[in-house]
């Protein structure tokens, strides 16, 4: 059908497609000035400032407190992904057996929480985990501790609050991967002899993971690049590699350790997009076949 | 046995949002929950504070950015969905990139660009870059819909001798009518809750309600933003609401 389209273009008098490349390229060059630009020379910028050269990438691999912050970035980053796939992979395999209502009661609260802005979030989990918070009150109005747990300004709290974030970034992709897989394999499995898990584990997980693998990756290029959260709950004593590159540009105006790490980071990200494609459709559905 | 996991995540999903409902009622000026008391006070300082002058920043942004982000991005996905070629399939990859980008990069970028171009601080800036923001979700969204129409269509209407902008909005535009409602919305939530670039290339004239809530979040935790989130809450829930009675509609 596509092929069509474009061979009439070409061979047929009926208007010269002058009008589409209009279309496509309108946004394309409002782009490549507007934004292409200004993202190109923040690379460029951390190959030429202070000076000329790849020294702001040495700084990054020997500065200590540099690694300490990456390597604080790959650790939440990880358990995040962990966490969050477990428990979105529980939810959206039960969401695809579950009663048609009680689907949508599910769905509906899964979005709800989706939609809520990420300072709204954030705010909460604050209220509920600061040492005034909620959940210590109870806890010690229970009688189960003395003194406050801490649950901000630590590793516990962001992850806590990245892993919410993240959840129905999982959940959504999971579900709607697995709704495709098709319903009568399972039950034919047991029909043959196998127990439910030995069901679940040679039919149903393997024709999952290629979701698997997508969410995985997208909840993994989410997190390594998250601001907002972290910056709060960690409150100073957890920073991320966006904290730092925030603070580069706002207090030590150190501009080459901003963009050389800006540079890192998004370089890691569209690796991790290139794989992620080979998982899940970004959309392309003009290429189906 | 994972429908109970699948209850307590929700749960775990929901609960701690829902706190902020008691918290905006609280009496005391900081985060904590009414014993007892009951205060309508955080409310009045929504409508009574600045806070609805950065409502109207934010209105403003993200009108006027869903709109630019809409019309190009329609265009680019008709016209891409038309030619269908390795030249469009590339530049559908830079129209994509704004999502694919984290965030804090464009921080960076936009920071470092606006301030030689004088851009810093004004809503003409915020607009450009929440407009780029949006651009891959209606690209997308259009995209979506035009996936199933035929293209015989078109040639058809060009064939009858309609011109390239008739068929543009007497065909093309009335079929990819949903995805362009679900992308303009897509690009108005994108912008309307955008803060890490709003955080560095504004900071006074232009005071969004992202980053009044960032400020708010840092100082001492105001109140307030949970009289603001249970009103977001109630307003999502509601629009989500009728988007099901909506979609049941369309079903029948």
């Amino acid at each position: 059908m596509q092929g069509e389209a474009g061979i009439a273009s070409r061979s047929s008098p009926l208007g010269k497609d002058t009008a589409y490349w209009g279309m496509v390229l309108l946004p394309a060059v409002f782009l490549a000035t507007l934004y292409l630009v200004p993202v190109i020379s923040v690379m460029v910028r951390s190959v030429t400032e202070p000076t000329l050269g790849l020294d702001n990438y040495a700084v990054i691999l020997e500065n200590k407190a540099i690694r300490n912050v990456l390597g604080k970035t790959v650790y939440i980053c990880a358990v995040t992904t962990a966490l969050t796939l477990l428990f979105g992979y529980a939810t959206a395999y039960a969401m695809c057996r579950m009663p048609e209502r009680e689907q949508r009661l599910m769905f509906f609260l899964v979005i709800l929480s989706f939609w809520i802005s990420v300072l709204i979030r954030t705010f909460a989990w604050i209220a509920v985990l600061q040492p005034q918070g909620l959940l210590n009150d109870i806890l010690i109005g229970i009688g189960i501790i003395d003194r406050p747990l801490r649950l901000v300004r630590n590793d516990l709290g962001v992850i806590i609050g990245m892993v919410h974030y993240m959840l129905p970034y999982a959940i959504l992709p999971l579900f709607a991967n697995m709704k495709t897989i098709d319903p009568t394999l399972v039950p034919a499995a047991r029909a043959l002899g196998a127990s439910p898990r030995k069901a679940f584990m040679t039919v149903f997980l393997p024709l999952s993971l290629p979701g698997l693998a997508g969410a995985s990756i997208l909840v993994l290029i989410f997190s390594s690049g998250f601001y907002i959260t972290p910056a709060l709950l960690g409150g100073g004593k957890v920073v991320m590699i966006a904290e730092y590159i925030s603070v580069q540009m706002s207090e030590t105006l150190k501009w080459g350790l901003a963009t050389s790490l800006a540079t890192v980071l998004m370089l890691v990200v569209l690796a991790l997009t290139i794989a992620m494609s080979r998982y899940m459709d970004i959309g392309d559905t003009g290429k189906k076949t | 046995m994972s429908r109970i996991v699948a209850w307590m995540t929700t749960c775990f999903l929901v609960l701690p949002i829902l706190i902020v409902i008691p918290v905006s009622f609280t009496p005391k000026r900081y985060l904590s929950m009414p014993e007892g008391e009951w205060s309508l006070r955080h409310y009045e300082v929504l409508i009574s504070g600045g806070w609805l002058s950065s409502i109207g920043d934010s209105l403003l942004v993200a009108i006027c950015s869903a709109l630019l982000a809409l019309a190009m991005g329609t265009l680019f996905a008709v016209g891409h969905w038309r030619l269908n070629n390795g030249v469009t399939r590339n530049l559908r990859l830079l129209l994509l990139l704004p999502m694919i980008v984290p965030p804090i990069v464009h921080a960076v970028a936009f920071y470092q660009a606006w301030s030689i171009l004088d851009l810093l601080d004004t809503y003409f800036g915020l607009i450009l870059v929440h407009t780029m923001k949006a651009l891959p979700f209606v690209v997308l969204s259009v995209t979506a819909s035009l996936v199933n129409l035929d293209p015989r269509l078109e040639q058809a209407s060009r064939s009858l001798g309609a011109s390239a902008r008739q068929t543009l909005f007497y065909i093309l535009l009335p079929q990819v009518r949903p995805g362009m409602l679900a992308g303009g919305i897509f690009a108005f939530i994108t912008s309307w809750d955008e803060i890490i670039v709003a955080i560095f290339i504004t900071s006074r004239a232009v005071y969004t309600l992202p980053k009044r809530i960032w400020d708010g979040l840092f100082d001492n935790v105001d109140p307030a933003i949970a009289a603001l989130g249970t009103i977001m809450i109630i307003l999502t829930a509601i629009g989500l609401l009728i988007k099901d009675r909506y979609e049941k509609a369309q079903k029948t």
